[in-house]
């Protein structure tokens, strides 16, 4: 262009250079210092993967606020002993089926703190209810905190008198309080819901474990062998899937020795609500497997030579850990719904383990249910931990989706 | 089709057969069988057992015979509609089982139509309209369906229905027709306590229901040809009804799959606390029991049932969809 333009021959003597219109800097340009970014930028988009799932976790209000109801109800878990007024079996023969009782702060409008009344007892003929009245004319019964109320042994072992709240004294000793009602027996519903509480929980910690474990390694064999084994796992799993769940628990429950103690028979109800449960997580970790083996980074692994458990566990593992976490999380309640089920039908955990399905046989009958609904309560814990770990195991899916 | 259709019948029979083998184990897995219980029952109460009768039995029904015969011999007995006998009640399963397995059918039938004729269009406004006040309430609605088990809301239902009514809503018929040879007056009144049952079971399935084709029906309303057709000018209910609803259709009829047995698992449950005269509390009965060709034929009905509804929900849903490969191959 420049050449056309000028008519110059090139032998000619070269043209004065011109100073330059604009300002330039001679010093070496650095293309990374256009692209500077704040620390708090860097920190974000640095950050590993299970970061970055806790960062978008933390958007969805109602699965951190289901994580947090979850984590307090396990913490109470641990010192349920501590927690509960009574103990487990402790029997109050004068006060059977008391309706859940007020708490009141104010006796004749003076401000005494939280306090319950003296209960006047009768029984309806007429209905054969037993009915229980408060006698606001009697002193006021003040709740006791931090104080030594019936002895335990914590967690079967340490023995301990302490409670965070106690029933109130008067001149015979210790005046009742039901909060939420007693049974059949004069045993206070509050204390057994949340003794119920720690094996209700810990069923589905463990089941999901017993499935986990299965479904690994099932799903694992057939994601990564393929071929036969893929097909024969296949085949098991949709067997398994056409059962419906229910009816085969009852079936297995049924199986386990009378002769069991109770405990065993605990166990025997998790690995059985295990068992059944696993091809959920397979298929999820089947389908994972199948599809990362194509990916370009798996590929890259192996042309490198890496070894295909050094693939399976450092490359395709934590790219559906996280998926699969949220699969178990939303597997939990199917599982804890499971055991309240069998309990309820009384071919699960007996007594003297106490779970909320053991506590909601007690309500199998119309008649009790009429008569004293506070039998029922227990249902609220149940919801309670279904909707939350359904909210969390929701949240956790959508957070560790990585394409959103 | 035809292929399809038969391929897919092959598959059902191992299936079936696999299945059977495992409830017998399962059943059989109790040590000593109802006999010997029975024959020490009657001993402790220094009655005469009459073992001519017991060994009649016990051979009747091949008890001392090896396992795998006694299997075969049940097995081959289901072919030919020989459910078994069954020890306590003493008389033939069929006897026992009664009306309780068309009453099962038919509760389950009404169940799924339920699911499909409430969730549909609660999915499609829930879809529509992401995110407005309809959508929020049935979301939560949805939540508590999935969260409170069938006989929670059962338990709170016949409390609520004595509570306000004074009536017990339990039971599926009235009671002067229980036993009664099958009449106009005997259906009428089924269909007139069906529907408590039915809400009842139906509830928790809906919720998924709704959830699933919520989230496909979302999934199709965000693909570009849905912009196309928009941008084209077709108009809202039209676009909707003519292309994203007919994909998100399919998990209607798939997922007879997943819901059949929740509905079974529902009823056999809510048919306890409701004393409904389905399979429910028989087969209860008959696990505690150890009643094991009376239990063993209600499992094997149950995952019949499952296992058939399947079937039929695979071959519809190839009717539907045109993209389901029908001839073999494998799918990954």
């Amino acid at each position: 262009m420049n050449q056309r333009v000028d008519p110059n021959p090139p032998e000619s003597s070269p043209p004065e250079p011109t100073p330059p219109v604009h300002y330039v800097s001679t010093a070496p340009f650095d293309p990374l210092s256009v692209e500077v970014v704040s620390a708090a930028q860097e920190k974000f988009d640095m950050a590993s993967q299970w970061r970055m799932i806790w960062l978008r976790l933390r958007r969805h209000r109602l699965a951190v606020l289901a994580g947090i109801v979850l984590l307090l109800m396990y913490a109470a878990i641990l010192m349920v002993e501590f927690l509960a007024p009574y103990g487990l079996n402790s029997r109050h023969v004068d006060h059977i089926y008391v309706p859940p009782q007020r708490v009141h702060l104010f006796h004749e409008g003076r401000f005494v703190g939280p306090f319950v009344y003296d209960l006047n007892y009768r029984l309806d003929m007429r209905k054969m209810k037993r009915v229980y009245t408060e006698k606001t004319d009697s002193p006021p019964r003040p709740i006791r905190f931090f104080c030594h109320g019936d002895p335990y042994r914590f967690w079967g072992f340490v023995a301990g008198d302490m409670h965070l709240v106690c029933p109130p004294k008067d001149a015979a000793g210790e005046a009742p309080m039901f909060l939420f009602g007693s049974d059949r027996l004069g045993r206070d519903m509050l204390s057994r819901i949340l003794y119920g509480m720690r094996i209700s929980l810990t069923i589905g910690l463990i089941g999901i474990s017993v499935s986990f474990v299965l479904g690994m390694l099932f799903g694992g064999l057939a994601g990564y062998y393929g071929g036969w084994v893929d097909d024969l796992v296949q085949r098991v799993i949709e067997m398994l899937r056409s059962i419906p769940h229910l009816p085969l628990w009852l079936a297995l429950a049924a199986i386990l020795p009378v002769t069991w103690s109770p405990l065993l028979v605990y166990f025997g109800i998790t690995v059985i609500l295990g068992l059944i449960d696993w091809t959920g997580l397979a298929r999820a970790v089947r389908s994972r497997l199948l599809s990362l083996r194509e990916e370009d980074f798996a590929i890259a692994a192996k042309l490198m030579g890496a070894s295909p458990q050094r693939i399976i566990f450092r490359h395709l593992m934590p790219s559906f850990m996280s998926h699969l976490i949220a699969s178990a999380t939303l597997a939990i309640p199917g599982m804890i719904l499971g055991e309240t089920a069998l309990s309820f039908l009384g071919l699960g955990i007996r007594a003297p383990i106490t779970s909320w399905g053991v506590l909601l046989n007690e309500a199998q009958s119309v008649n009790v249910v009429v008569l004293y609904p506070w039998l029922m309560l227990p249902m609220v814990p149940v919801i309670i931990v279904v909707l939350a770990f359904n909210f969390l195991g929701d949240g956790l899916r959508d957070a560790a989706d990585p394409y959103r | 089709m035809l292929r399809y259709l038969i391929r897919r019948l092959f598959v059902m029979i191992p299936t079936l057969i696999a299945i059977s083998f495992l409830i017998f184990v399962i059943i059989q897995a109790p040590p000593g069988s109802f006999l010997d219980t029975y024959m020490a029952e009657l001993q402790s109460q220094g009655e005469n057992v009459d073992q001519g009768r017991i060994e009649f039995l016990r051979h009747e029904y091949g008890l001392d015979q090896p396992f795998y015969m006694q299997y075969l011999k049940w097995g081959i007995g289901l072919l030919h509609g020989d459910l078994g006998y069954s020890f306590e009640h003493n008389m033939p399963v069929r006897d026992v089982v009664g009306d309780s397995l068309w009453l099962t059918v038919m509760v389950t039938l009404a169940t799924t139509l339920f699911v499909w004729v409430i969730s549909f269009p609660i999915a499609i406004y829930s879809a529509v309209r992401q995110y407005s006040i309809g959508d929020y309430v049935f979301t939560f609605l949805g939540y508590i369906g999935l969260a409170a088990p069938s006989f929670l809301i059962a338990l709170i239902l016949l409390y609520f229905g004595h509570l306000w009514f004074g009536i017990s809503i339990g039971g599926l018929m009235d009671a002067r027709y229980i036993g009664q040879p099958w009449s106009w007056a005997k259906a009428s009144s089924i269909l007139s306590h069906i529907w408590i049952p039915v809400l009842v079971i139906g509830l928790p399935g809906t919720a998924g229901m709704i959830r699933r084709l919520r989230a496909n029906l979302l999934d199709e309303l965000h693909k570009q040809y849905v912009t196309t057709a928009r941008a084209k000018g077709l108009s809202g209910w039209r676009l909707l009804l003519k292309y994203p609803l007919r994909v998100s259709l399919n998990p209607f009829i798939a997922d007879i799959g997943s819901l059949l047995p929740e509905l079974i698992s529902g009823s056999v449950i809510v048919s306890v606390v409701m004393s409904l005269p389905l399979t429910g509390p028989i087969l209860l009965q008959a696990l505690r029991s150890q009643d094991m060709y009376l239990a063993g034929s209600f499992l094997m009905f149950m995952a019949f049932l499952t296992v058939v509804g399947v079937f039929i929900s695979d071959i519809l849903l190839a009717i539907v969809d045109p993209r389901i490969r029908l001839g073999g191959g494998t799918t990954k």
